[in-house]
């Protein structure tokens, strides 16, 4: 054994080997639930999907018919698919940069509040406390339905504009307006709570010195104090806003459960409504299988990249 | 925004902070105003031309017609989110207690391989690999069953790290003082430890009700029959169903936003916490 700790002492074989038996059940006892659980529900489950998607399996989740990487190509083949990935990619340009600055804008206006600081907090932090179904709901039949008297259409109509139809077309296609605001709306406070932490550990002094020294700007300050100092917040946070966004369902089932009409263009679908539909739908596990390694395939680069460049970042700086 | 840096620039600049929030903060209480203001409408104001700040009369219509809907009866729908959250929340938290606890604190040669078996299930994204999850849980029997909502979700890879890292800064003396006291590896965690960490198990507590009461996927998937259908999936089913009790609809989204609501503003700081805890995961 190589790990032994000073509490007890080894003066009696006998005693030690009883309190070693008491260590082990202890362990098992207090970690046997997590154990079986994660075993059955991750490795079993991962490993069960990986022979399915080598598998012919539609209508059944039995393995035997095997095609090799047949599913894999069906995916790759499948214009939907790739569409959807594109749709994806798209969606994560956007979202990331915009949650991610206004969040940070938001932590810094509340950080700057005095008094009233806890209710403007509580303001921001608010809409996580609802779900994407019910943020899409308000979306789809209040906010921005095609009728002119919901709140966008209304505000179009104030300045001579008729009415848009916004998530019931491709052209133009402002979905996208309604699909980045709502996980917008939803999200960013749970990220301004993330920044506020940060901000707040930074020491006073630095602000003070950077004073003495001449950077006397709020922007100067931002710039080469508290921006930097947020730097492992900042990772964290858009390593969280990436991995998010590749797997969005909610918004997109909710808000264009019947699909964009009118093509060409994308139909509305990212990846994981996409495999919704081949496996829940069209009860095809193989392709679906394959599909959800693919996308956690896409996840893990994605997220390494991105690992990648910080710490190069980090050595030029 | 021009800030002067003078004395009187200075309450400028504060002003101008109250201005930016307070317009910030609109649309952001927005959605909330329709919310309540639509479940009061009817179906005609709802849909009319013309916009309209608050219903001609208070219409209560669609409270009683979302539980009384054949189909997808809110009831039974809040019963099942309330299954899943009040279940969920203290299991989950709980099991990552006990585990996270043993890892750290007891040492015993299985200590390492079984932290890296838990941890390195932390790479595998959740909602990605739902078909997977999908099929081991369906050749159980688990569609159309409460533990099949429920138990799939118990196991939080990420929440064992968490309390590792807290049980790791637990004091040496603390569990000293209670072996003298005749206390097992068992009693130490039980009567020392466990409670020692109740502000860890509130915070993420709080965090896995929440959680567990907006979860969509996984329910859709699973809760296939209307009587488990739990309430985001009802009220999905007839948000994109052909013909909408718009009235109906919004205020099934009112009685299910209220629980989380009350949840948030009483327990937000168990929640801030939660999330800072949660959000320095990389």
């Amino acid at each position: 054994m190589s790990t032994r700790t000073g509490t007890g002492s080894t003066s009696a074989p006998v005693r030690r080997r009883r309190a070693d038996r008491g260590a082990w059940l202890a362990f098992v006892v207090l970690t046997a639930p997590m154990v079986v659980g994660l075993f059955v529900f991750k490795y079993v489950a991962m490993g069960w999907g990986l022979l399915l998607s080598f598998s012919e399996a539609r209508g059944t989740i039995a393995l035997g018919t095997w095609v090799g990487l047949e599913n894999y190509r069906t995916l790759l083949t499948d214009p939907r698919f790739r569409d959807s990935l594109a749709m994806i990619v798209v969606f994560t340009v956007i979202i990331v940069p915009l949650t991610f600055a206004l969040a940070l804008g938001l932590a810094v206006l509340v950080n700057r509040l005095r008094r009233g600081r806890a209710l403007f907090r509580t303001t921001f932090f608010l809409p996580a406390a609802v779900s994407y179904v019910v943020a899409s709901l308000i979306w789809k039949m209040s906010l921005f339905s095609g009728v002119p008297s919901s709140v966008a259409n209304s505000l179009a109509g104030l300045v001579g504009q008729e009415p848009i139809a916004w998530i019931a077309t491709v052209d133009p296609p402002l979905y996208w307006v309604v699909l980045v605001t709502v996980r917008l709306w939803l999200q960013v406070g749970l990220y301004m709570i993330l920044f506020l932490a940060g901000i707040q550990e930074i020491p006073a002094e630095l602000y003070e010195a950077a004073k003495v020294d001449g950077a006397a700007s709020e922007w100067k300050l931002f710039r080469h104090i508290t921006f930097p100092m947020l730097r492992n917040t900042s990772v964290a946070v858009v390593l969280l806003l990436v991995i998010a966004a590749f797997q969005a369902f909610d918004e997109f089932y909710n808000l264009l459960s019947t699909g964009l009409a009118g093509a060409p263009g994308p139909d509305g679908r990212p990846p994981l409504v996409y495999l919704y539909d081949v496996a829940l739908v069209q009860q095809n596990y193989g392709v679906g299988s394959a599909g959800a390694f693919l996308v956690t395939l896409l996840i893990v680069v994605v997220t390494l990249l991105q690992s990648r460049l910080v710490g190069l970042g980090r050595r030029d700086a | 925004m021009r800030t002067v840096r003078r004395r009187g620039g200075r309450e400028g600049s504060r002003v101008g902070s109250y201005l930016a929030a307070v317009v910030f903060a609109i649309p952001f209480l927005l959605p909330f105003y329709l919310l309540l203001r639509n479940s009061l409408m009817t179906q005609a104001e709802l849909g009319a031309l013309e916009w309209r700040w608050w219903p001609e009369k208070i219409n209560l219509q669609g409270f009683v017609d979302a539980f009384d809907n054949s189909t997808a009866p809110l009831g039974r729908a809040l019963f099942n989110s309330t299954m899943v959250a009040v279940v969920s929340a203290p299991v989950s938290t709980l099991l990552a207690s006990m585990a996270g606890y043993a890892v750290a604190r007891i040492r015993v040669a299985a200590a390492r391989p079984v932290f890296l078996l838990v941890i390195a299930t932390m790479m595998v994204p959740g909602a990605a690999t739902f078909v997977p999850t999908f099929v081991v849980v369906g050749s159980m029997g688990g569609v159309n069953t409460l533990w099949g909502l429920i138990v799939p979700g118990l196991f939080n890879a990420f929440a064992v790290l968490l309390f590792r890292g807290f049980y790791l800064r637990f004091p040496q003396e603390i569990e000293d003082a209670g072996r003298v006291d005749g206390l097992g590896h068992l009693g130490v965690y039980l009567r020392l430890a466990l409670p020692n960490s109740a502000g860890l198990i509130a915070a993420l507590g709080v965090l896995s009700f929440i959680e567990n009461w907006n979860a969509f996927l996984w329910p859709l998937v699973i809760g296939q029959d209307p009587a488990y259908w739990t309430v985001q999936v009802a009220m999905s089913t007839n948000l994109t169903a052909q013909a909408i009790n718009m009235p109906a609809l919004f205020a099934s989204a009112v009685v299910s936003v209220i629980p989380l609501a009350v949840v948030f503003l009483v327990a937000q700081r168990w929640i801030v916490r939660g999330v800072m805890l949660t959000g320095i995961k990389g």
